[in-house]
């Protein structure tokens, strides 16, 4: 029965929230049909839809599971974008700045890199919350912001390569490459950017799923996240909990940069995210913070994402924007759960500052 | 000549912190209530878009304020359903919001004006009008502040706000009725941040764009942590991290670096939130949250 109820839930805020983006449609004078129709059915085609879908998904699994490991720890971890921008840079830093190594080298040490610096990102916030009591929620906000600035900086002053008029980095080693994944499957033609990065955030799932469900570490950190003061009392401690959580989730999301940076541009391109540290929230929470659910909501994304494009060719007035709309309808309603509960309370999650 | 500079680097200074200063006094509403207002951003968003659309279609910046009020006070209130009568994660729900406003104005827009995501340009003659070089909306947020300030502090209804947002518990003993002033405090928000908002489309420029706040909403909320939740303070903090952006203007390609290069712009547009962060953690005074802030209030728990 509860475990009807964890599908049942996300189902119906992702049916409330496709009811309202119709409204949406209809009021601006468009077919909500003909939107849909074209929102979610271009995504099937083999081997453009899927290769695609599949492609965008890569970014909204790692920002999820990011999302929801933070969750599941009890912290909201609002800064996944600043961590991919970091991380991202990290990689495409090493990408170029070891280009001597060969493959076997450097595609490992880029990855570690990414990693790395994500988590190294995010246990800022970690820290301060663990040391001084401020809450990450703000703190995660600001270093976003201070993320965009500092890697814009380094990409502008640094690293871009003389001339270049885009901000964006010099190409990394071929070295650094990872492959696509056209080059393994029948049918699947190489420009399509799916690549081994995809693999990666399926290995990822597993391996979170794994971590908390499986080990003590994985036990401690949901135990915080359950009730802090009764984990304490079972001898976990709280501050190392917090720092270690954080640093996990940032390095979940800084594998972002191995798909943009090593596996689609080969180079650092600054702006790439499409809003992928927020989308990983919405991900997260209609995932219910599992990773199963996490691979499934950030499938639902990329499907639309996928979409988005077809609605702004083919529809007179609906622009892909109205992703948007139905991105941030789904986090509102899973947000609102207890509206559908019958004389249940809500949850009551409210986060404290 | 460097005289000149100063007063020009003073006006751009306010012109910069209005915004800010609607926002983060809208803002003070809500979380003085108690209720954590990360949707400023989305709500001027609300507001930047409905001013240039309505002043476009009726030429008239004042009914363009009125309905952008109206508009982010709408969303405020969805806001607030969610968050009180709902018990919503307060920060979740404010993404969400934020996340609408990144859509909704580019969704509109493409059917209302054909345009990927941007309002009409409007005419000079049918924007805000301004006294003495400043538009009335930066002199109307120094009178809210000190509106504010006694509101706050020397009503009935500023006394019941902050008890709201100290101890809900103590507060509903003493007959307030919690969540209905935790509505108005978040309408209030909603309000405040749509004419910051509608300052920047038909005041500061004379057209809605994407995204046009730039992560304005998220300044003002910092300016409302480093002015530790009072109002004067709040403006304080709008204007210096006004100060900073002015700042970034004016020498973008004029001061240079001993070494003779640009100073970096980016280093300037870190300070607010580099500043944020070291108050928050207590380095320069502590900056202490309303009590019950992030709190949804339970009578029965």
């Amino acid at each position: 029965m509860t475990r009807l109820r964890e599908l049942l839930f996300p189902l119906i805020a992702v049916l409330c929230a496709f009811a309202v983006g119709a409204l949406v449609v209809l009021f601006i004078g468009d077919s909500p049909i003909e939107t849909y129709r074209l929102l979610l059915g271009s995504a099937f085609s083999w081997p453009d839809g899927i290769g695609y879908t599949l492609f965008f998904a890569t970014p909204l699994i790692f920002t999820g599971l990011a999302v929801a490991v933070a969750l599941r720890g009890g912290l909201l971890n609002i800064g996944a974008e600043g961590q991919l921008y970091i991380a991202a840079f990290a990689t495409a830093w090493v990408g170029i700045t070891l280009s001597n190594l060969p493959s076997a080298l450097l595609i490992p040490l880029c990855c570690l890199a990414g990693i790395a610096a994500g988590a190294a990102w995010a246990a800022i916030p970690g820290i301060l919350k663990a040391r001084f009591g401020s809450h990450e929620v703000i703190n995660t906000i600001m270093l976003n912001f201070i993320a965009v600035a500092l890697v814009g900086y380094l990409t502008q002053y640094h690293y871009r390569t003389a001339g270049d008029p885009i901000m964006e980095s010099a190409p990394i080693s071929a070295a650094a490459h990872i492959p696509r994944l056209g080059q393994f499957v029948p049918g699947l033609p190489a420009r399509i950017p799916l690549n081994a990065a995809f693999l990666l955030a399926l290995l990822s799932c597993w391996l979170v799923y794994v971590l908390l469900w499986k080990t003590k570490w994985g036990y401690e950190i949901r135990a915080t996240g359950q009730n802090p003061s009764a984990a304490e009392y079972g001898g976990v401690s709280i501050r190392k909990e917090i720092v270690l959580t954080m640093a996990i989730s940032g390095a979940l999301a800084g594998m972002v940069g191995i798909n943009e940076v090593m596996g689609y541009r080969y180079r650092y391109y600054d702006g790439f995210s499409d809003n992928y540290g927020f989308t990983g929230i919405a991900v997260a929470l209609l995932g219910r913070n599992h990773p199963v659910g996490v691979i499934a909501a950030a499938l639902l994304f990329a499907v639309l994402q996928r979409g988005g494009v077809p609605v702004d060719a083919f529809t007179q007035l609906v622009s892909k924007d109205i992703v948007l709309i139905l991105q941030a309808l789904v986090i509102l309603f899973v947000a609102a759960e207890a509206m559908f509960r019958r004389g249940r309370r809500g949850q009551g999650a409210g986060g404290r500052i | 000549m460097r005289s000149i500079l100063t007063l020009s680097l003073l006006f751009s200074t306010i012109r910069l912190a209005t915004p800010l200063v609607w926002a983060a006094i809208g803002g003070l509403y809500s979380e003085r209530s108690g209720v954590i207002n990360i949707a400023l951003e989305g709500l001027m968003l609300a507001g930047a878009f409905t001013a240039a659309a309505t002043t476009y279609y009726t030429h008239s910046p004042w009914a363009g304020l009125g309905s952008a009020m109206l508009a982010a006070a709408f969303f405020a209130f969805l806001l607030a359903i969610v968050c009180i009568r709902f018990k919503a994660n307060e920060v979740v729900a404010g993404t969400g919001i934020n996340i609408l406003f990144l859509g909704l104005p580019a969704v509109l827009s493409g059917a209302l004006f054909l345009s990927s995501g941007s309002t009409p340009q409007l005419p000079k003659d049918e924007l805000l009008p301004e006294v003495a070089q400043l538009s009335v909306v930066s002199l109307l947020a120094l009178l809210l502040v000190f509106v504010t300030q006694y509101v706050l502090y020397r009503t009935p209804f500023g006394l019941r706000l902050r008890s709201v947002g100290e101890n809900p518990e103590a507060a509903d003993a003493a007959g307030i009725r919690v969540n209905r002033l935790r509505y108005t405090g978040v309408v209030l928000s909603g309000v405040l941040a749509g004419i910051g908002g509608a300052y920047l489309s038909i005041g500061q420029s004379s057209l809605f764009t994407r995204n046009m706040t730039a992560g304005r909403g998220f300044i003002a909320l910092a300016a409302l942590i480093f002015g530790k939740w009072r109002p004067i303070q709040t403006m304080l903090a709008c204007l210096l991290f006004g100060f900073a952006d002015a700042l970034t203007i004016q020498m973008q390609g004029v001061a240079k670096l001993p070494s003779g290069e640009d100073v970096p712009v980016q280093f300037i547009q870190m300070i607010p939130y580099v500043v944020t962060i070291v108050v928050l953690a207590g380095f320069i005074g502590h900056s202490r949250a309303p009590g019950a802030l992030g709190v949804p209030y339970d009578k029965e728990s």
